[in-house]
């Protein structure tokens, strides 16, 4: 397998994900090239060829024009597999790749098996191995999947020409993230309320918890959605990213975007219904109950 | 103008997911289903657009399965769509996303859809291919996971977002296709009254047969649990000793309880 890589860059800078794709080929043997849009000025720390095309005049979200210059490059280094990461920047040019080279693509893969290539399903539950039938392959690799390489070296970068821009689209340009109303990631014990809290109503149940345990009330996304926690308290992805002394999970299922933003917490309870619920992989502790009757007896405890 | 909103229906993921027979997907016995969670959010989106352009508008919701997804589709005419298509397919679960995306395109190619909505991903597959690959395969402009829309004049305004909250804004010319996320929006309950004049809109049936599929680029070995990582302690039974228990151990394992 020859693998092309593409590389991240946004708001002027080259993304450190990038550094996981190149672990992603590093630790399974592939040898492989970087593609980037980016600039001369900041060039991956890494000794291997890069096909470099300028965002200053490709910009830095146009997928139309994108995929064309990785049409190019997967042409000039004679890849059969070309590799994203599944972030909003791959995902949404994966599949346009694909479709330009016939290629069967794998999303969000997780490890490399025996068969193919492993990825999640039915919300982190499951997995399966799914193998591509064409002869070219795109793949979309998990964020944190695969252990970045340590930047070091330097690359050999072979200019892409760009064409003229036919885009039916225009980037006007960013918007901030919401402005934080609190700080998660300086609490020591955080108390997370998910979905299976059931109604805002019983929100103030686990943010009484969180209070008796001297610690923030957290929220997963849904919760988050539909009004019921202020978007501040958003643990994740698209929210905060913490690491707390303790953390509890209640009625969380544990999707990888949740997880992404907790799993370095010290120590991390889980309070669920369901004992199969991905939040168990990385609980030190799963409590299978209902939620709304465990919560408010164990702050009862603790007030004791 | 002409708008589409395609929707897969799932399983209830809080269900217990065992293989099938084959061991390549899950056994679909005792299972509930219901409307893809982004796809709800496509369309209550793709309401609010046919609302804001009344009667020059005509709304059609889509979805390829089996006779289950009947009940979804009803659910999407009950939100507000106009007319369904349900491409029957007993074997939709099979088929890879390349498949589906060239099966609504069959469908959907020069019927003159200015505007198309699906969903980010399907929660049970979650491939988040089939929009962008249906937009390729339409040769339309596309944009992904959507958490603002706004049309006027042939032009939707869109935000994107991004890792970390941070959103990117892009303009398109239509005909477009577009992708969307949670937290787009407020998805409406369908009424009773709405229920009741959803009864007598039009469920077109279109056998998969009579839309030729392509091939499948890519094919599932294997579905299985993911392995046990394991460390974890796993408590159950009645809710006071669960108390003691956790009071316990957060006082032996952590520095929280002084
Ligand atoms: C690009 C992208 C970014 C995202 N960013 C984030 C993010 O930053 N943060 C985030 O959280 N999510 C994010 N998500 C959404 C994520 O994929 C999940 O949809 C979300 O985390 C699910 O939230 P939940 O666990 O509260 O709800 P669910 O998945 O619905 O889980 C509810 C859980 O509660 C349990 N439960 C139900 N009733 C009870 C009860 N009575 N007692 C005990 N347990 C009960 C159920 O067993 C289940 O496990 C993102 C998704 C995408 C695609
Ligand atoms: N069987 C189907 N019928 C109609 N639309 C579908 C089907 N499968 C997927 N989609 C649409 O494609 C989106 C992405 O699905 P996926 O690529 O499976 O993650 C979904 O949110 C739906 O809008």
């Amino acid at each position: 397998m020859k693998a092309l890589l593409v590389g991240e860059y946004q708001q002027g800078q080259l993304l450190d994900s990038t550094y996981e794709l190149l672990g992603f080929a590093a630790g399974n043997g592939i040898d492989a090239s970087l593609f980037l849009i980016g600039s001369e000025t900041q060039l991956p720390a890494w000794s291997g060829t890069l096909y470099l095309a300028d965002v200053a005049s490709c910009g830095e979200y146009n997928p139309d024009l994108h995929k064309e210059l990785i049409l190019a490059a997967v042409v000039k280094s004679q890849a059969d597999c070309v590799v994203f990461l599944h972030s909003s920047y791959g995902w949404d040019l994966a599949p346009r790749v694909a479709a330009a080279l016939s290629a069967g693509q794998v999303s969000e893969v997780v490890a490399v098996v025996d068969g193919g290539f492993e990825v999640g399903c039915c919300n982190a539950k499951m997995r399966r191995t799914v193998q591509p039938t064409t002869p070219i392959i795109v793949l979309t690799i998990q964020a944190g999947a695969f252990p970045a390489v340590i930047p070091e070296g330097i690359p050999q970068v072979e200019p892409l020409a760009v064409a003229a821009n036919s885009a039916q689209f225009e980037f006007i340009g960013y918007e901030p993230a919401e402005a934080k109303g609190v700080d998660l990631t300086r609490a020591e014990v955080i108390v997370s309320a998910g979905r299976g809290v059931g109604k805002k109503d019983n929100v103030p149940v686990i943010a009484a918890l969180a209070k008796a345990l001297g610690g923030e009330l957290g929220a997963s996304r849904p919760v988050v959605d539909a009004g019921w926690v202020e978007h501040s308290h958003q643990v994740g992805t698209t929210g905060q990213s913490v690491a707390p002394k303790l953390y509890v999970a209640c009625g969380i299922s544990g999707a990888i975007q949740h997880l992404a933003g907790m799993k370095k917490s010290d120590f991390i309870v889980a309070i669920n219904k369901d004992k199969e619920a991905p939040i168990n992989e990385v609980a030190d502790v799963l409590i299978v109950a209902d939620v709304m009757q465990f919560v408010p007896a164990f702050t009862a405890r603790l007030a004791k | 103008m002409k708008i589409l909103v395609c929707i897969k229906q799932v399983p209830d993921l809080e269900s217990r997911f065992k293989p099938n027979a084959a061991g390549v997907w899950f056994d679909e016995a005792d299972l509930a289903w219901r409307m893809n969670e982004y796809d709800e959010y496509a369309v209550e989106e793709a309401v609010r657009l046919r609302e804001q352009l009344g009667d020059t508008a005509e709304l059609t919701v889509l979805s390829i399965g089996p006779d289950r997804v009947v009940e979804a589709l009803k659910k999407a005419l009950a939100m507000g769509c106009d007319r369904a298509v349900h491409i029957q397919d007993a074997a939709a679960a099979q088929k890879d996303p390349w498949q589906i995306a060239d099966i609504i395109a069959t469908y959907a190619g020069g019927k003159g859809y200015e505007v198309i909505f699906t969903g980010m991903q399907s929660q049970d597959r979650g491939s988040a291919q089939v929009g962008v690959t249906l937009a390729e395969r339409l040769s339309i402009s596309c944009v992904t996971t959507l958490v603002g829309f706004a049309y006027s004049d042939g032009v939707i305004t869109a935000k994107r977002e991004l890792e970390g909250g941070i959103k990117g804004v892009v303009k398109l010319h239509i005909p477009a296709l577009v992708t969307c996320q949670l937290g787009l929006n407020v998805p409406r309950y369908p009424t009773l009254p709405n229920i009741m004049k959803a009864k007598k809109k039009e469920i077109e049936a279109i056998p998969v047969a009579s839309l030729s599929s392509d091939n499948p680029r890519a094919t599932t070995q294997r579905f299985y649990p993911p392995a046990k990582k394991g460390g974890g302690l796993v408590l159950e039974g009645d809710v006071a000793t669960l108390v003691e228990q956790l009071f316990t151990i957060l006082k032996d394992k952590t520095a929280v309880l002084r």
